[in-house]
C-alpha cells in the first residue's frame, strides 16, 4: 500500500466498485511543514477524518550501518553525530562507550563527568528545539523563537568546549577530547540558573492556553499495552504512565551516582508527552548541578588507548537514554581494526510504527499534533 | 438592417432630440462627465489607500512579530526596514506567475480577481469622516456584508480549480467557516441596527455620538469581533491556510502577482472589518479636538493592531473546534443578544 501507482490502483478498482467514492490519498510528505524532514505519510481521508495513515520512510537513509563496517572504530566517531542531528554528542557518548565496552578501555572518572555534563546539555537542547518546533506545528509561532535564545546558550556553551554546534564528535575512546574550563563552568552554571526560570514563562504562555489543551489533551491517548507492544520508549513511553529509563535501569556513566526522577504521565496523549518532556528538562539540570558540584579533577582521556583500535574478537550490545527513548549499539568484531557488524536500533523508528493505529479516525489537525508530540527525527529512523 | 442597430438612425434621433432641447445636450454631458470625474477619481483614491495600507499593515506585521519575538524584524532596507514591504511587492510584480499545467485556466486565473474585487467595492461605503465617503448607500452595511460573502466564493474557485488536494481542503475549510462565521457577524451587527435603526453608515455613526454601542452591545461587540477575525482567516482561526497542516491551504499553486492579490485582499479586509467595527460599536469619527478622519483611523489601527498581537501570541484551533466555537457559542449567544435588543427596544419605545 505504499507505492504510490499501486494505491492510486486499489484506489480506483474500488470506485468501480462504489465502495470509496467519498474518500482520497493526500501525500503528506516528503517535504511538508509538518513531518520535519523527509517522512512522508500517506493518508488515506474521508473529509477531513483519517481512515488509515501510512508512514513510509526511506528518504534519508545514508547507510551509516554499513560505512561503519568499512572503516576504523575512530574513524566513524563524526558519523554519530549525523544520525541524530539533534543528539550528536549523546551518540558520541554512547557510541565511545560501547567500544570501550568492547575492547575494554578504562574512563577516568573525570571525564565521565564530563561525559555526562555534556550529553545532558545536549539533551536540553534538543529537547527546547522539540518544545519550539511542536508549538509550530500547533501554530503557535512565537514561543519557538523565545526557546531557540535558550537553545542558542547551549550551543554558545557547547562551542566553547567542543568546538562546533550541531555535529560534535567531541568523544573519544578513553575520554574527551578537550578538557573542560572555568568559563564552561560557570557559563554553566548561569545557565542552569536561568533555565529554571524560564520554565515558569513556558507554563505562563503555553500550558495553560486553552487553545493548546484543546489540541493536545486528548489527543493521540497510547494505552501501556498499546505502547509496549509496539516497543515505544523514552518520553512516549513514560507519558503511558510506564517508568522505564535506561538511565535508571541500566546505568552507564556516572548515571547511578546522581540523584533524579524519572517523570511519567498517565493518559499517554500529547499533553502528557509535553509535560513529560518539559519535566525531564528539569531533572536534567539536576543532573548538571549534581556532576558540576562533583566533576573531580585529573585526567580527561585515557592515554593509553592506541591509535588503531583492534579489540579482540567478540561482540557488544549496549543501550542508552538519547532524547528520543531507548537506543541500542549492537557491535561484533572478528579482531580486526574495522567491525565486523555494526548494528542500531533507533527509538523513533518504533515510536513512528504506532502511527498507524492512533491516528485512525483523527483529524488530519491532529495527526499534526500526534507526530510532532513524538518528537521524530527522521535521519535518525533511516540512518 | 433593423433601425435600431443603424447608426444613422441613432444619430438623427439624438440630433433631434438635442435640436427639439438645446439644454439636453449639456445636461448630459456634465452629469456624464461629473460622474465618471467623481468614480475615476473615488477608485483611485480607493486603490491607492488599499495598496498604501497593506504596504503600511505588512511593515507593523514584520515589525510587531519581531518586537514580540524580541527580534528586531527587518532592518535593511530604508529606514528600520521601512521599504521592505514596497521591495516586497516589487519583486512580486516582476516574478514569474507560473500557472501549472493541470488546473482549471479560467477559473484559476480569475480565482484572485474574484476574491480582490469585493475590497475594492466594500471601501465605496466606508464612512472615514462625517464628509469624506465616497457613497453614503441607504444600505451600506448590507452592501459591505453582501460583497465579503462574496469573497469566499473566490477563495473556493482557488482551492478547486488549483487541482491540488491541499488547495481542496483549504477552499472547503473555509467555505465552512465562512458560512458558520457569517451568521453571528450578521446578528450581532443586527443588533445594533435595530437600535440605531438604519443601515446607513452615517446615521449608524450619527446614532452613537452621546454613548458608543460598545458600552450599550459589549457582547453583541466581542461576538462580532472574534467572527470578523475568524472571516478574515487571521490566526488562532488561519485553519484554510494553516501552514502546518494544509501547506499554505487554497492559494498553494499561486504565485507572483496573482498571490499578491490574495495578499492585498487579506490585509484590506482586515482593515475593512476593523472599520465596520469602529463604526457599528466605536463611534466612527467621533472624537474630542482631532479631526474626524483621524479619529477614525487611529480607532481602525489599534483595532488591528490587537489582531496582529492576537496572531503572534496564540496557537491555531482545529477545525471542528472552530466550527462548535460558531454553532454552539457564537451563534445562540448572537441570536439571544439579538432578541433581548428588540425586546428592550420595543418595551422602551
Amino acid at each position: 500500500m505504499t507505492d504510490g501507482n499501486i494505491t492510486s490502483l486499489e484506489t480506483e478498482q474500488k470506485i468501480s466498485q462504489g465502495l470509496t467514492e467519498q474518500t482520497f490519498w493526500l501525500n503528506m510528505g516528503p517535504q511538508h511543514p509538518a513531518t520535519h524532514g523527509v517522512l512522508r505519510v500517506v493518508l488515506h481521508l474521508d473529509g477531513e477524518r483519517v481512515v488509515e495513515a501510512e508512514p513510509v520512510i526511506g528518504y534519508i537513509h545514508r547507510g551509516h550501518e554499513r560505512m561503519g563496517e568499512t572503516r576504523g572504530y575512530a574513524q566513524f566517531i563524526p558519523n554519530n553525530s549525523r544520525m541524530d542531528y539533534l543528539a550528536g554528542l549523546i551518540y558520541n557518548h554512547a557510541y565511545c562507550a560501547a567500544v570501550e565496552k568492547l575492547a575494554g578501555i578504562d574512563v577516568p572518572p573525570r571525564a565521565e563527568y564530563i561525559r555526562c555534563i555534556t550529553s545532558e546539555l545536549n539533551r536540553l537542547a534538543s529537547h527546547l528545539l522539540w518544545l519550539g518546533a511542536y508549538l509550530m506545528d500547533l501554530g503557535a509561532f512565537t514561543p519557538f523563537l523565545y526557546i531557540w535564545e535558550e537553545r542558542e546558550k547551549i550551543n554558545d556553551i557547547l562551542n566553547h568546549v567542543t568546538g562546533s554546534r550541531l555535529t560534535y564528535a567531541y568523544n573519544r575512546f578513553g575520554g574527551v577530547h578537550k578538557d573542560v574550563d572555568d568559563d564552561f563552568i560557570s557559563w554553566t552554571r548561569a545557565y542552569v540558573k536561568r533555565q529554571r526560570k524560564r520554565f515558569k514563562m513556558y507554563n505562563r504562555l503555553v500550558t495553560g492556553n486553552v487553545i493548546f489543551q484543546n489540541r493536545t489533551v486528548g489527543v493521540g491517548a497510547i494505552t501501556p499495552e498499546q505502547a509496549l507492544n509496539y516497543g515505544l520508549t523514552g518520553p512516549c513511553l513514560r507519558a503511558c504512565g510506564v517508568e522505564y529509563d535506561i538511565r535508571k535501569k541500566e546505568p552507564y556513566a556516572v548515571y547511578s551516582e546522581v540523584d533524579f526522577d524519572i517523570p511519567t504521565g498517565s493518559n499517554g496523549d500529547a499533553f502528557d508527552r509535553y509535560s513529560v518532556r518539559l519535566a525531564e528538562m528539569e531533572q536534567s539540570l539536576r543532573i548538571i548541578e549534581q556532576c558540576l558540584d562533583r566533576l573531580p579533577g585529573g585526567a580527561y582521556i585515557n592515554d593509553n588507548v592506541p591509535q588503531y583500535l583492534a579489540p579482540d574478537s567478540g561482540d557488544v550490545f549496549f543501550a542508552f537514554e538519547s532524547p528520543r527513548g531507548e537506543t541500542n549499539i549492537f557491535m561484533v568484531s572478528d579482531g580486526s581494526r574495522i567491525p565486523y557488524r555494526m548494528h542500531w536500533k533507533t527509538p523513533s523508528y518504533s515510536n513512528l510504527s504506532i502511527l498507524a493505529e492512533i491516528a485512525r479516525g483523527q483529524f488530519i489537525a491532529d495527526v499534526v499534533s500526534i507526530m510532532g508530540s513524538f518528537d521524530l527525527v527522521i535521519p535518525e529512523i533511516d540512518k | 438592417m433593423s433601425p435600431i442597430s443603424d447608426p444613422g438612425f441613432l444619430l438623427t434621433i439624438l440630433t433631434q432630440a438635442v435640436e427639439r432641447e438645446p439644454g439636453f445636450w449639456n445636461w448630459a454631458f456634465h452629469w456624464f462627465s461629473q460622474e465618471i470625474v467623481v468614480a475615476v477619481i473615488g477608485l483611485l483614491l480607493i486603490i491607492a489607500f488599499v495598496t498604501i495600507n497593506a504596504i503600511g499593515l505588512i511593515y507593523a506585521e514584520l515589525k510587531i512579530a519581531g518586537h514580540i519575538q524580541r527580534r528586531p524584524a527587518t532592518m535593511e532596507v530604508g529606514w528600520h526596514g521601512f521599504l521592505q514591504p514596497v521591495m516586497d511587492a516589487a519583486k512580486l510584480l516582476v516574478k514569474e506567475a507560473m500557472t501549472p499545467t493541470a488546473v482549471n485556466r479560467p477559473l484559476f486565473l480569475a480565482a484572485p480577481v474574484i476574491v480582490f474585487l469585493p475590497v475594492l467595492i466594500s471601501f465605496i461605503v466606508l464612512p472615514f469622516s462625517e464628509k469624506l465617503i465616497v457613497r453614503d448607500l441607504n444600505l451600506g452595511l448590507l452592501l459591505i456584508f453582501a460583497f465579503s460573502a462574496l469573497n469566499v466564493i473566490g477563495i473556493l474557485i482557488a482551492g478547486w480549480a488549483s487541482n491540488n488536494k491541499y488547495s481542496l481542503l483549504g477552499a472547503l475549510r473555509s467555505v465552512s467557516q465562512n458560512i458558520a462565521y457569517e451568521i453571528p457577524i450578521l446578528l450581532s451587527a443586527m443588533s445594533v441596527v435595530v437600535m440605531a435603526n438604519s443601515l446607513k453608515m452615517s446615521e449608524l455613526v450619527a446614532a452613537q455620538d452621546k454613548i458608543w454601542f460598545f458600552i450599550i452591545q459589549p457582547l453583541a461587540a466581542i461576538i462580532f469581533f472574534v467572527a470578523t477575525t475568524a472571516e478574515t482567516n487571521r490566526l488562532p482561526f488561519d485553519i484554510p491556510e494553516a501552514e502546518g497542516e494544509l501547506v499554505a491551504g487554497f492559494h498553494s499553486e499561486y504565485s507572483g502577482m496573482r498571490f499578491a492579490l490574495f495578499f492585498l485582499a487579506e490585509y484590506s479586509n482586515m482593515f475593512i472589518v476593523s472599520a465596520v467595527f469602529v463604526t457599528l460599536f466605536l463611534g466612527g469619527w467621533h472624537g474630542p479636538i482631532l479631526p474626524g478622519l483621524i479619529w477614525f483611523l487611529l480607532k481602525v489601527y489599534i483595532l488591528v493592531f490587537i489582531v496582529i498581537v492576537a496572531r503572534w501570541t496564540f496557537p491555531r484551533l482545529r477545525f471542528d473546534q472552530l466550527m462548535t466555537l460558531a454553532w454552539k457559542v457564537l451563534i445562540p449567544l448572537s441570536l439571544a443578544n439579538l432578541l433581548v435588543t428588540a425586546l428592550v427596544i420595543k418595551l422602551v419605545r
